[in-house]
């Protein structure tokens, strides 16, 4: 955990008494909706279709239980008892009245959290690895570099009013789970040939309704130069990138425009003529951010523990562990992933009651400490192996414990025309039938992995382009319509996927996904190549005939 | 339009002239960066100060040569929304050493004082009279930095270990 020290908590301490000045100018008329707009959006406040929604980050997925409970305090207080986690390691919030905003930021600064930047045209919210600090085979912690980055750019001078959102993610292991090559900014954390810690940087990811899978800018940037390149990539974004067309302002079209190669040019001339600003991080700065961040003091426990070989004959609880349950760092210890994916459920949200109990059980049996992954589910990340069987049921007890985790009900959706006033079309009542439809455990099983991502509309906020089956609602005549894509994935062989038909209506969506699913268990050459595997060696083709033959 | 400098309420002493309009014959003109570059000499041989407007989608490198003969640079924002003078001004302050008037024109609400402060701007054509008024109490919200800038204010990063070092000096 990261923990701030009183220059930490008196920066937000100060931006909750800017934004209280800014919703009273607002409320008596100084400030126009136009102008407030911007400065509400600069606090993760929008204005959606039945209220405002507040959005509250969750740097790189990290959460203390004392922070938990406070976002469940929210929920109860201000909100409607529930909160919505998304897809970048954020919370929303559905119901917040305007006049109430200032004092739950207050609440949230108390124990360290803000809304800052994470919404409007400004560096958002930096995300990594759910797993960061526990998964096996790590080059090193890449939340000290997270927070390192968030601090740069928590209220930046010079970046605040960029063309358009900004974002940032960072991943330090084999595989990512970050999602980098969807962002602006990709950093993968990796070590030259001379051992040096660096990054490899890839720039101008981003779905939308121009997707791009983001390319590498360059192969390698030392760590203590890293903000320097940073800032070198976005004052050439703020200078020349489109701010005449809101669907073309994003840097991902600068560099598609410009090519990778002359934007990259551009960068390498503006971080050469930038020279010595203040940036480097020598050893000393990077060592001081680390020691901020502690530790749990692991115990030296068995590899397996009686508890779990007792506890193997209980068919369920097996199915959840085979499942949820992942490899941890340290001999003993595992990382178990909390299901936000209940059968019939809204993806990703939890309830105030909910958030309360899983701050009890991470006290009790994770340090006091909870992530918070883009899947849109919740990780206790340094679980003693012992302690299981009693998690599962605790779990169980709280509807947290359904063993879908990477399976086709784990769905990733967007709020959808049910909340969100850019939607075309509504995405959780799909999500939901989808996880009724598949709702059999064996049969999710027997599937495999297979991420399904839908979004209510083209902004993407569903990540349709880069789901296994992407399903993206849009309107027809007034009707709700559904492209679906197969064959995209989000992780470190990103790929978008591609259109496997004719859109299809509400009523037909659960239909088609299930004969998807069918096919590819008809044409896979064995159990264990996943859905995006088989797609891959076969492509669309014969998945498309044998969905659309009789439609 | 209240103009803020170096903290206080003040006189503008620059006029702005517009293109095709006739200067006065002394006294401090603000002028586009089109006239400006048109004929640089003339305009810098009369008397009285001269600052030029520069617009916020143009490279300086046209603008640098002039720098140490003008009184003021006025960048702008035509709407809050758009942030490119903000790398102008820093580049401006902090890669060519321009230390004259640096001015924000354009919709300049309270909200940005501060970043444009830090970004090396001292003086504020501000929109509306409540805004300029609350100038020196905005300028104050924040007393904690993160980024480094030209504005020579200590970021959080260097107070840390400032801190660190003097405690273990002390022990």
């Amino acid at each position: 955990m990261y923990a701030y020290d009183e220059l930490d908590r008196t920066l937000i301490n100060e931006r909750v008494s800017e934004f209280r000045d800014q919703v009273k100018r607002r409320l008596s008329g100084e400030l126009t909706e136009d102008e407030f707009k911007i400065l509400r959006l600069q606090n993760g406040v929008y204005l959606q279709l039945h209220a405002y929604m507040f959005r509250v980050a969750i740097p790189y997925g990290t959460l203390s239980s004392k922070q938990l409970r406070r976002l469940a305090h929210v929920a109860r207080r201000y909100d409607r008892g529930y909160g919505h986690f998304t897809t970048r390691q954020n919370i929303q919030f559905n119901w917040i009245k305007l006049a109430e905003l200032p004092d739950a930021l207050a609440d949230l600064a108390e124990v360290g959290i803000h809304a800052m930047q994470t919404s409007g045209n400004n560096m958002r919210n930096v995300t990594s690895d759910q797993w960061a600090g526990v998964a096996p085979g790590e080059i090193e912690d890449p939340r000290i570099w997270s927070e390192i980055i968030r601090q740069h750019t928590t209220l930046h001078p010079e970046f605040s009013f960029l063309p358009r959102k900004f974002k940032i993610a960072i991943t330090a292991a084999e595989h990512d789970r970050a999602a980098i090559k969807i962002h602006d900014i990709g950093l993968r954390l990796h070590k030259n040939a001379d051992g040096e810690t660096g990054f490899e940087v890839l720039v101008g990811g981003g779905l939308g309704r121009t997707p791009f899978i983001a390319k590498t800018i360059k192969p390698f940037v030392s760590g203590r130069d890293i903000l320097g390149y940073i800032e070198a990539i976005l004052r050439v974004y703020n200078q020349y990138g489109r701010r005449d067309n809101i669907y073309k302002a994003r840097i991902k079209i600068l560099v598609h425009e410009l090519g990778i190669e002359k934007f990259a040019k551009e960068v390498d001339e503006e971080w050469k003529a930038m020279g010595d600003v203040g940036l480097t991080l020598d050893h000393t700065a990077i060592e001081e951010v680390r020691s901020r961040f502690s530790y749990p003091a692991y115990e030296k426990l068995p590899h397996m523990p009686d508890e779990l070989k007792q506890a193997a004959h209980d068919k369920l609880f097996e199915r959840w562990r085979k499942n949820s349950v992942s490899a941890h760092k340290v001999q003993g210890y595992s990382i178990v992933t909390l299901s936000l994916k209940p059968v019939g459920g809204p993806p990703g949200d939890a309830t105030a009651e909910q958030m309360d109990a899983v701050a009890d059980l991470a006290d009790k049996y994770s340090f006091g400490e909870i992530r918070v992954g883009h899947e849109q589910n919740l990780a206790l990340p340094h679980v003693a192996k012992r302690d299981l069987p009693a998690l599962f049921k605790a779990l169980d007890r709280l509807g947290l414990a359904t063993p879908n985790v990477n399976l086709v009900t784990d769905i990733i959706a967007c709020p959808g025309l049910d909340y969100c006033s850019l939607a075309n079309a509504r995405s959780i009542p799909i999500a939901q039938e989808l996880t009724r439809r598949f709702a059999n455990h064996d049969t999710a099983d027997l599937i495999g992995r297979l991420h399904i991502n839908i979004s209510g509309c083209i902004n993407a906020c569903g990540h349709h382009h880069v789901g296994h089956i992407g399903i993206l609602g849009v309107e027809k005549n007034g009707e709700e319509f559904y492209q679906i894509t197969i064959g995209g994935r989000a992780d470190e062989n990103a790929q978008l996927g591609t259109l496997i038909g004719p859109a299809v209506p509400y009523a037909e969506v659960a239909d088609v996904i299930e004969d998807i699913v069918e096919a590819y268990l008809a044409l896979r050459d064995r159990p264990e190549e996943l859905f995006v595997d088989t797609v891959k060696r076969l492509g669309v083709e014969p998945i498309r005939e044998r969905v659309y033959a009789t439609r | 339009m209240p103009l803020v400098k170096q903290g206080r309420l003040t006189t503008d002493l620059f006029v702005h002239v517009a293109d095709g309009a006739e200067l006065p014959g002394d006294g401090a003109v603000l002028v586009t960066a089109e006239r400006f570059l048109a004929d640089p000499e003339a305009l810098l041989r009369r008397a009285g100060k001269v600052g030029v407007i520069w617009p916020n989608n143009r490279n300086l490198d046209d603008l640098v040569p002039h720098l140490d003969r003008l009184a003021s640079v006025a960048l702008v924002f035509p709407t809050f929304r758009d942030g490119r003078a903000y790398s102008q001004a820093r580049l401006l302050r902090e890669r060519y050493g321009y230390d004259g008037e640096l001015r924000a024109t354009g919709q300049i609400l309270r909200d940005q004082f501060v970043f444009m402060t830090r970004a090396g701007f001292d003086a504020f054509e501000v929109k509306k009279d409540a805004d300029a008024d609350a100038f020196a109490q905005t300028v104050k919200r924040y007393s904690v930095f993160y980024q480094p800038t030209g504005d020579g204010r200590v970021t959080a990063l260097n107070r840390r270990m400032q801190l660190r070092h003097s405690e273990s000096a002390g022990q």
